[in-house]
């Protein structure tokens, strides 16, 4: 059906708009790094308290936000923005709609609000649901930005010259309107005064924390799923030169996943004040929501079979993949901790922490480094990249950072909810809460080495990617060939 | 099918419109209910809504960050409700903009952690956490004997009672004064005590000149899960 059709090269010529691609591409590598740096130095503070310094701007509660959003929305955002507005030009062989200057809004709108929404954190500005902690005024810019986002996305869309949308523009779509929707009615609020920062949010209580985890569940289903599956849909199939595996497993999985993810937010409400009833619904929809999950994985590793040998000679390709293992991995292990047994154990403990990590390093940062790595000869119009053979490292260092951080995040996890509940032979609890503590600092150690790892791993990415821009070759054996 | 697929990859409004009612079920479904079922809110004696000074702590306590760290939600197991105290119920955070339920335990939950310890802990643990538990990780906040900047308290309540907290006239009225009386041992906390009951009040933080941030976040720890007292409530009630 609609594999994928169109030539790279035709480009320049179809007066695609690329400057606005490079300036997000550059700003994903930038606030990756920032974000995995802040990663660390939050992993640090747990294991060595004396690093928030007793100042305020330091502590592990303000800057905890300054690393999921500069991760999730600085990172994983400007990524979908630069893959978004690569993809849908060339599957719909359209310039962006709305043109140069509407694509520059969107650029500088949405660095502007990520600008605005950390310095908030650091000043004590937040509004205390996870994920979603920037106040009103922030909020409010970044709905304008993101209408415009929609509007250059699904203008393009309208004005495309090719018959069908391509199957990663789905996604695309998917991701941008359910994004807006779930912002919109997570956030909404009433502020203070006009002139202050702080506001109240309309919903409270047990509502409040429904509303809040169908935001932040789906704020994984969509921007970090969703998006990221449209990017996995085009960048596979191009870096293998294969057509995607099926046609028809991505409408079924396509139209099942986003159906069953919405519903999957009361699992991070077990055993809670919410009803039954809710939480067992969300445990159902989470458990059904492992196929899916999987039909992506499927369709995405299977477009590589017939082509698995070009796993030898492409370290790009080994990104891609992997982030599809990934992806596959922690899809699983997410149904499974929201069986309400498991989650009676695993939850408010580090193997949340771990199951995160597994996603958001394995598969988002995978997936995109990959799609990077793709992206940047492209766009800086170079022969190749500067070094196959750093990507190679990039590869070997980062996922190595990635077992350390979730295997200790496991044992952590498990052995503090099992101290937790531990009785001695007096029928007492066995452990006070400080003695777990304690227990998790070995791990907090590993967890960091790892963290530091895939930071050192970005920055060697970093490196590369500067001297490819730079036109450079580096002078080396080439990949995969076997010495002389 | 009444549409084919090739269809709907033809035209981007219906595929839109179909994401959209696709995305909205799941959501309707679930979260409409917990507005239109009753029992969906346990009907209990003794939540109120915050004092001011209490309210101004708790904004400390969300402004902070606390929530990454703390639950305020005890699962009704064994060993959490030996640990913590009764499982939480959800007309105990019926008046809280934003929830703070958490969803990790760096630290220990604290939806019962009022009168567990003295103010006078509370103040050392704040100025420095390992002074008090030698093994704690939490960060140290020195910086909270500063003076609590209220710009407009009347303001808050006033904003609180439009997305819905019960704050009447004579509360709204009153707000200035019940905040600055709450901390002042000499201050007369008859009214404040009638329309907010439980409150503590009383020089919390040691320094009776100043209402500082501690007296505000210390105020609210020290009622955090007290307004219910569970010896009146029977069980059969709490069902949802």
């Amino acid at each position: 059906m609609t594999a994928v059709a169109v030539d790279d090269d035709i480009g320049a010529m179809a007066g695609y708009n690329e400057a606005v691609i490079r300036q997000f591409t550059v700003a994903t590598v930038f606030w990756g790094v920032v974000g995995f740096a802040a990663g660390v130095f939050i992993a640090l503070q747990l294991a060595f308290p004396v690093l928030n310094f007793g100042l305020e701007w330091f502590s592990f509660g303000r800057l905890r936000p300054v690393h999921t959003s500069a991760v999730i929305f600085a990172f994983g955002g400007n990524a979908l923005f630069a893959t978004s507005f690569y993809v849908v030009q060339r599957t719909c062989r359209a310039p962006l709609f709305g043109g140069p200057g509407l694509a520059a809004f969107v650029f500088w709108g949405y660095q502007i609000f990520i600008v605005m929404a950390a310095l908030g954190y650091v000043l004590g500005i937040s509004q205390g649901k996870e994920y979603a902690e920037p106040e009103w005024y922030v909020d409010l810019w970044l709905t304008v930005v993101w209408v415009a986002y929609l509007l250059i996305f699904l203008g393009t869309l309208m004005k495309r010259r090719e018959p069908h949308i391509y199957v990663a523009n789905w996604f695309f779509l998917a991701f941008i309107i359910t994004v807006a929707v779930l912002h919109l009615v997570n956030n909404a609020s009433v502020p203070v005064s006009m002139f202050g920062a702080k506001s109240y949010g309309l919903w409270s209580g047990v509502q409040d924390a429904l509303t809040q985890w169908w935001y932040g569940h789906n704020a994984v289903g969509f921007f970090l799923t969703a998006g990221f599956l449209g990017i996995m849909y085009y960048f596979v199939p191009k870096q293998v030169n294969r057509p995607v595996y099926s046609y028809r497993l991505s409408i079924i999985h396509f139209w099942s996943l986003i159906f069953l993810y919405i519903w999957a937010g009361p699992h991070h409400l077990h055993y809670t004040a919410l009803p039954d009833w809710a939480q067992t619904l969300g445990m159902t929809f989470s458990i059904m929501l492992w196929m899916p999950s999987w039909g992506g994985m499927i369709n995405g590793l299977m477009t590589l079979s017939g082509a698995w040998h070009k796993l030898r000679t492409d370290p790009v390709l080994k990104f891609l993949v992997s982030s599809i293992a990934f992806y596959g991995m922690s899809t699983f292990e997410g149904p499974v901790m929201s069986i309400k047994a498991v989650n009676s154990l695993s939850h408010y403990t580090d193997w949340t922490i771990g199951h995160v990590h597994s996603g958001a390093l394995g598969w988002v940062a995978f997936v995109t480094f990959g799609a990077v790595y793709f992206l940047v000869p492209k766009l800086w119009k170079r022969e190749r990249l500067y070094s196959l053979r750093l990507v190679n490292t990039h590869f070997w260092i980062a996922t190595i950072g990635i077992v350390f951080y979730i295997t200790s995040m496991w044992v952590s996890g498990i052995m503090q909810g099992l101290m937790w509940r531990t009785y001695n032979s007096l029928g007492f609890l066995e452990y006070s809460f400080v003695e777990t503590v304690e227990a998790m600092h070995p791990y907090y150690l590993i967890r960091a080495l790892g963290g530091i790892l895939f930071l050192i791993g970005a920055l060697i990415m970093v490196y590369n990617l500067w001297q490819t821009t730079k036109g450079k070759l580096r002078d080396e054996q080439p990949f995969g060939v076997p010495r002389a | 099918m009444f549409i084919k697929h090739s269809t709907i990859e033809k035209k981007p409004l219906l595929l839109l419109v179909l994401i959209i009612l696709t995305i909205s079920i799941g959501g309707l479904v679930e979260i409409v209910p917990l507005y239109t079922v009753e029992t969906t809110i346990e009907r209990v004696e003794g939540v109120r809504p915050y004092t001011p000074l209490e309210q101004m702590g708790r904004n400390i306590y969300v402004r902070e960050g606390c929530y990454l760290c703390h639950s305020q939600m005890i699962r009704p197991f064994r060993d959490e409700v030996e640990r913590y105290g009764h499982y939480s119920l959800a007309a105990e955070s019926m008046y809280d903009h934003p929830f703070q339920w958490g969803s990790k335990r760096t630290g220990p939950d604290l939806a019962r952690v009022g009168g567990k310890y003295s103010n006078e802990w509370h103040v050392a643990h704040m100025m420095d956490p390992r002074a008090v538990v030698p093994e704690s990780i939490m960060p140290s906040y020195p910086f909270m004997t500063r003076e609590l900047g209220i710009d407009d308290i009347q303001a808050h309540l006033e904003t609180l009672r439009m997305v819905g907290v019960p704050y009447d006239d004579e509360m709204i009225a009153n707000a200035a004064a019940d905040l600055a009386a709450q901390a002042d041992p000499e201050a007369d906390h008859d009214g404040l005590l009638a329309r907010y009951p439980k409150a503590v009040v009383g020089d919390i933080d040691g320094d009776p000149a100043r209402v500082t941030e501690l007296d505000a976040l210390v105020a609210y720890l020290q009622m955090l899960g007290t307004l219910v007292d569970f010896a009146d409530v029977d069980p059969s009630s709490l069902e949802q």
